[in-house]
């Protein structure tokens, strides 16, 4: 089992180096969507033996989510929402590689000194797990556009279930059903507003995104007022 | 009973979805905001034992926050009626687009169910699922303008307020971490409490305080709130502020609940002294030059949350006083964002400076929005003043003369700041466009209500809030 464990969690990494090099929205979606089935059957791996029919089933669930709607609700959005294809970085693509990697190595080096105090299938879980929510918090901060930030949320996202998939086979399941299903609500909430910001403004660069703050300007242009009837 | 409070705006919820009319939503809601009410004083009284094996319980902390959850939202419901009548009136003009009130109502009553769930849960898994699922319900309440930059907003909240709750699960994942073989239910936690792993713990909570601490608008994660604040239809705002923060509020106390029974609470205080300082600090600075009311009265938030987590972090009597500051915060916000509401509809314009002679204009809400600054900066008789006090007094006793003396200064900056703005808001003459108008009874008798309430806070302290606020602090190590 550990041969099949070690290979999972190198894909993941893996998956997250390609997201931060990668130029192509579609692309990165398509990555998302591996690293999906791969956490599905993450938890399953690390039962052991045979494992139960619910976890078999919260497996299953996951997987669909992760793997199969997630893709699809932000391949819409791409298509839908009139958005550009490129991920239009505030880091560049190969510097946000290279700072991947200065990121990842000390975490291979000293990750599998943090272990928690239970044994672990795996020494590289951790670490993955790590690199994982290190990649969504980059891609979220590095990216302009809003589609690349929900990306980044859902690698984020990830990186968090890979580290509870150590436990959750002591927690109850009806927990791991309420985390599923509100990430599953949060990204369809943000998709909707992806679209009424594409058709607002025209592109959903959140560089644009700048009218609410605390000094203005003198001379800026200034939205109407929400509330009310407006100036 | 526990069911019920959650069942009841759930079932509200969905009934809001289907049902035809704009006035029988109206009903439907303030209806179900009192019966919630009525529930809420009756568990309060009777004290209803433990449900879905202890997953569920009003202890005291829970149920110190259900009570200004229920009141706040009471208030909250009977005055969105005057502005969703003032919406439509406005709509039937074509002067704004706005969402349909259908889904503004069941996204309140949502928000209402996953807030009362918030409050009750004693499992830090569904505690982490309730708190996102607060975030989820409103949004869309946010958004309800319909207009660039209440989109702005929102897609601000729902990103900042998702990573963070992110991290939260993290946290949440590595205190399972910390206590290998049990589960993440409060009572056990607190019984295992003297062998969880030190330094998992230590990283959980650092990892709960940020994602916690970013819905509850500690800075440097503040920076939502101020948006999002001013952006939303301003019943939300007063939901968002008095409500929402306190249940951020809430599971970051729960966190420190376990610290407690740890003996690392020494450890959670400074981390929430320390931001709790930064908060104020930040609010002071964002206070001055601030021209927007309704964002001066979001960093005003920031700052009550300052407060909150300064009066935690020194403990001992802090942990009252901050518990204390939590009603009387919630009361005043609540009272000032329905007053802000109401100056806007009347002057149209969210700069402070383009507002002049309030009471000439709207005689009732003028009047209010002076009581309601006096009391959200502490001034006498308002019970705000007696438990910042509480707090200061918590800081002279255990020596920390520094954390005094920079509480009080910026307490200081932020009341001068606070005060110049309303005073040249209620001062001089109303502009010649801006014509007096009568109120209704819906936009002032709520706000009105809740700022008797805090005023009465102040001059006595019920016997049977007293003993809820000494056994929610008594749970918190404090006195």
């Amino acid at each position: 089992m550990t041969f099949w464990t070690d290979a999972c969690l190198l894909l993941l990494v893996l998956t997250g180096l390609v997201l931060l090099g990668t130029g192509r929205l579609s692309f990165g979606i398509r990555v998302v969507a591996v690293q999906g089935w791969v956490l599905g059957l993450l938890p399953l791996l690390h039962e052991g033996g045979t494992p139960g029919t619910p976890a078999f089933l919260l497996a299953a669930l996951a997987l669909t989510v992760k793997g199969v709607i997630f893709p699809w609700l932000l391949t819409r959005a791409l298509r839908d929402a009139n958005v550009r294809h490129e991920v239009d970085p505030v880091v560049g693509l190969s510097a946000s590689l290279i700072i991947g990697i200065a990121v990842l190595v000390p975490l291979l080096a000293f990750g599998p000194h943090l272990l928690p105090p239970f044994p672990l299938p795996s020494r590289f879980w951790v670490p993955a797990a790590f690199f994982l929510v290190f990649t969504g918090l980059f891609l979220i901060s590095a990216r302009r556009q809003a589609l690349t930030q929900v990306l980044g949320y859902l690698v984020l996202e990830n990186g968090v279930y890979t580290f509870g998939a150590l436990l959750m086979s002591q927690q109850p399941w009806l927990v791991e059903l309420g985390i599923l299903l509100d990430v599953l609500v949060a990204v369809l909430i943000m998709g909707v507003i992806i679209f009424h910001i594409s058709r607002e403004f025209d592109h959903i660069d959140t560089e644009h995104l700048t009218h609410l703050r605390d000094w203005r300007r003198a001379g800026q242009d200034d939205l109407p007022s929400s509330e009310g009837k407006g100036r | 009973m526990l069911a019920a409070l959650l069942l009841l705006p759930l079932c509200s919820a969905a009934l809001s979805w289907v049902l035809p009319g704009d006035r029988g939503r109206r009903a439907l809601l303030v209806g179900t905001a009192a019966a919630h009410f009525g529930l809420t004083v009756a568990v309060w009284i009777r004290r209803p034992g433990p449900l879905l094996s202890g997953w569920l319980a009003a202890d005291a902390l829970g149920l110190l926050f259900l009570g200004i959850t229920s009141l706040l939202f009471l208030a909250v419901a009977a005055y969105s009626v005057g502005y969703l009548r003032r919406a439509s009136m406005h709509r039937a003009q074509g002067e704004t687009a706005g969402g349909s009130e259908a889904g503004f109502t069941a996204c309140l009553l949502l928000f209402l169910a996953f807030l009362t769930l918030v409050t009750l849960c004693q499992h830090f898994g569904l505690l982490w699922v309730a708190v996102e699922a607060t975030t989820l319900a409103t949004a869309p309440l946010i958004y309800f303008q319909r207009s660039a930059r209440s989109l702005e907003a929102t897609w601000k909240y729902l990103l900042l307020c998702s990573v963070g709750i992110a991290l939260a699960l993290l946290g949440t994942f590595f205190l399972a971490a910390s206590a290998p073989g049990g589960g993440l239910s409060l009572s056990a936690l607190l019984g295992r409490a003297a062998g969880l792993h030190p330094v998992w713990f230590k990283a959980a909570f650092l990892f709960l305080l940020v994602g916690y601490g970013t819905k509850m608008g500690l800075a440097p994660m503040h920076t939502w709130l101020p948006d999002a604040h001013s952006e939303a239809p301003s019943p939300v705002s007063a939901l968002l502020s008095g409500a929402l923060l306190n249940g951020a509020f809430l599971a970051v106390l729960r966190v420190q609940q376990v610290a407690v029974a740890a003996r690392l609470g020494g450890f959670g205080r400074d981390d929430l002294l320390a931001l709790g300082l930064v908060s104020l600090a930040v609010a002071a600075v964002f206070i001055l030059h601030q021209d927007d009311f309704k964002r001066l009265l979001a960093y005003s938030s920031v700052e009550h949350m300052g407060i909150l987590a300064v009066g935690i972090g020194l403990g001992g009597e802090g942990t009252f006083g901050a518990l204390f500051q939590a009603v009387n915060h919630s009361l005043a916000k609540g009272l000032l964002f329905m007053t802000a509401g109401n100056l806007l509809a009347a002057y149209g314009t969210k700069l402070a400076a383009e507002v002049r002679g309030a009471p000439r204009i709207l005689p009732v809400s003028g009047v209010l929005w002076v009581a309601g600054f006096l009391a959200v900066t502490g001034t006498p008789p308002f019970g705000t003043f007696l438990s910042e006090l509480v707090i200061l007094k918590a800081a002279l006793a255990t020596g920390r003369y520094a954390v005094a003396a920079v509480y009080l200064f910026l307490l200081a900056v932020i009341f001068v700041g606070l005060l110049g703005v309303m005073l040249r808001m209620v001062q001089g003459e109303a502009p010649k466009a801006v014509r007096p108008m009568r109120e209704s009874v819906w936009t002032t008798v709520p706000a009105a209500a809740l700022g008797l309430m805090a005023l009465m806070l102040g001059l006595v302290l019920p016997p049977w809030l007293d003993e809820v606020l000494r056994a929610a602090a008594a749970l918190l190590g404090g006195s």
